[in-house]
């Protein structure tokens, strides 16, 4: 399985293993960290599962939709490197991918 | 002796769980117990009238946080339990196994049970809520055995999520609303046409304004339904979404206040000593509703209230304000609703619905209220900004879909 590093807001990094075709929202919920709230389950509705990908792995995690760009900016945290991390499938070209959990909004 | 926690939970839907991952986040120490009446630990219920229920996701992947989650975060879950009693001197709750369950502090996060239809044939097999997994599981397994005909009674969110999936999986669908339009307790006029027109397009025969009268069957299983006018119209499967009846019968026996559901005030606690109530069962004043009583019923609303009440237990109370937000997914249709309609007076539909993304704004007074979008996220997320600001815009720039939202912020 492709290993994925987490940033938490404290910092902290983690590397975790991550199914190939779940998104990264459901490795990071699903490894134990409580710091995503992902409300709408993954279906792109809100922008509580908000990451910024490391700038080495932007071009990697390929062009967001413009939902999902519009959603983003709801968030006062939003940034060049700002995605929703379910809208994100963890393939094997991701393996060392890096993010870090946006703070909360 | 009894068995205790410091913080019990009653409810093990989305408010019991976040309330329980809050409390941890915000520093709790003490024991927590979560009592769950469904046998799983907590999952998202949105999927299940969605992905779950259209097989695009698997049961593992709608839960909230893993089951190794909760032991890591010393949470005690009693699954599969009802609690059928709460004395809130003793401070002791009475369990469906018999047992007595001690509380410091008690959370009430149970929501709601689906409202059942009153009229004759209504526990036949076949009937169902969609609700839990248990519901989805058992309807999906009939869909496996063979079922092709299915009537959906109650044209709300429930009832339109449904019938979009089974639509899509080639089922013969009539949706049934004893209202002159579907969606009408919820959304404006424009919104109801809309979703009508997509259903009809979708093959669904969408009947509104149509009593039920009974359900038919042959003595074990649904067949049809009886319409008031004499009309059976044959089904294998019933799907009933005509809303539900907030879950709080031991709480107001112990004498807490409520009428719809239990009162709450601005921290979420109930009339009575040490117990608070959470998401779709707690009545609130609501400020983005005039300060109107009410139940809202969202993920939203749940996860919020439940940060909201474990800030509270762990000693920083701030009144609930939360911005209520929605969401419903419909065939490739993207529903977002930000604020609450409740009262408006007037609805500018900005964008034309014939082309399948727009908004309907409600205004009371010339302030937006909230906004109904349908594959429109940049009014959503811009519109949000319009409610929380009291926004009084220009009618004809907020028709005027070529007007970013932001742009009004001033007027």
């Amino acid at each position: 399985m492709p290993r994925l590093i987490v940033v938490d807001r404290s910092g902290d990094e983690t590397a975790i293993h991550a199914e190939e075709g779940r998104s990264v929202m459901e490795a990071i919920r699903d490894n134990g960290f409580d710091e995503l709230l992902a409300l709408c389950g993954g279906c792109c509705s809100c922008a509580t599962c908000h990451v910024f990908v490391d700038e080495d792995w932007t071009a990697a995690t390929g062009a967001m939709s413009e939902d999902e760009n519009d959603l983003l900016d709801s968030s006062d945290h939003r940034g060049a490197r700002s995605r929703l991390s379910c809208q994100i499938a963890m393939t094997a070209a991701l393996d060392g991918l890096r993010v870090a959990i946006a703070p909360e909004d | 002796m009894a068995e205790r926690a410091d913080v019990v939970i009653v409810g093990a839907g989305h408010g019991g769980a976040q309330c329980a991952i809050a409390l941890r986040q915000n520093g709790f120490e003490g024991t927590i117990t979560v009592i769950g009446r469904e046998p799983e630990h907590p999952y998202e219920r949105p999927p299940l009238s969605k992905e779950y229920f259209a097989r695009e996701k698997t049961f593992d992947r709608l839960y909230i946080r893993p089951p190794t989650f909760w032991a890591e975060k010393e949470i005690t879950f009693k699954l599969g339990t009802e609690v059928t009693k709460v004395d809130p001197a003793a401070q002791e709750l009475a369990l469906s196994d018999g047992e007595t369950y001690g509380y410091g502090k008690l959370v009430w996060a149970t929501g709601g049970d689906p409202r059942r239809l009153s009229c004759s044939g209504a526990d036949l097999a076949g009937v169902h809520a969609v609700r839990t997994r248990e519901d989805c599981d058992t309807l999906m397994a009939e869909i496996d055995a063979g079922t092709k005909n299915v009537v959906v009674i109650g044209g709300g969110y429930i009832g339109l999520e449904a019938a979009a999936v089974l639509s899509k999986m080639g089922l013969k669908v009539t949706l049934l609303e004893a209202l002159p339009r579907v969606l009408a307790r919820v959304a404006g006029e424009p919104l109801s046409e809309f979703y009508q027109d997509e259903h009809r397009t979708h093959g669904v025969d969408l009947r509104t304004g149509v009593a039920v009268d009974c359900l038919v069957g042959d003595g074990h299983k649904v067949t049809g339904v009886q319409l008031a006018g004499g009309e059976v119209l044959g089904a294998e499967a019933v799907i009933v979404g005509i809303g539900i009846v907030p879950a709080v019968g031991p709480l107001i026996l112990a004498g807490a206040a409520g009428a719809n559901g239990v009162d709450v005030d601005e921290y979420c606690r109930t009339s009575l000593p040490d117990i608070y109530a959470i998401g779709d069962c707690a009545a609130f004043a609501c400020d983005f509703a005039g300060a109107t009583v009410m139940r809202v019923e969202s993920v939203q609303n749940a996860n919020d209230m439940a940060t909201c009440v474990a800030k509270v237990i762990c000693g920083d109370a701030k009144p609930y304000k939360a911005f209520p937000w929605f969401w419903s997914n419909q065939y490739d249709l993207r529903l977002q609703t930000a604020g609450i309609n409740l009262g408006f007076d007037q609805t500018v539909i900005r964008g034309n619905p014939e082309d399948r993304s727009f908004s309907v704004i409600y205004l009371k007074e010339g302030k937006v209220l909230a906004l109904d979008c349908v594959n429109a996220v940049k009014d959503y997320v811009q519109g949000r900004k319009l409610v929380e600001a009291g926004a009084l815009p220009n009618v004809d720039r907020l028709a005027d879909a070529g007007v970013p939202l932001k742009e009004l912020l001033a007027g």
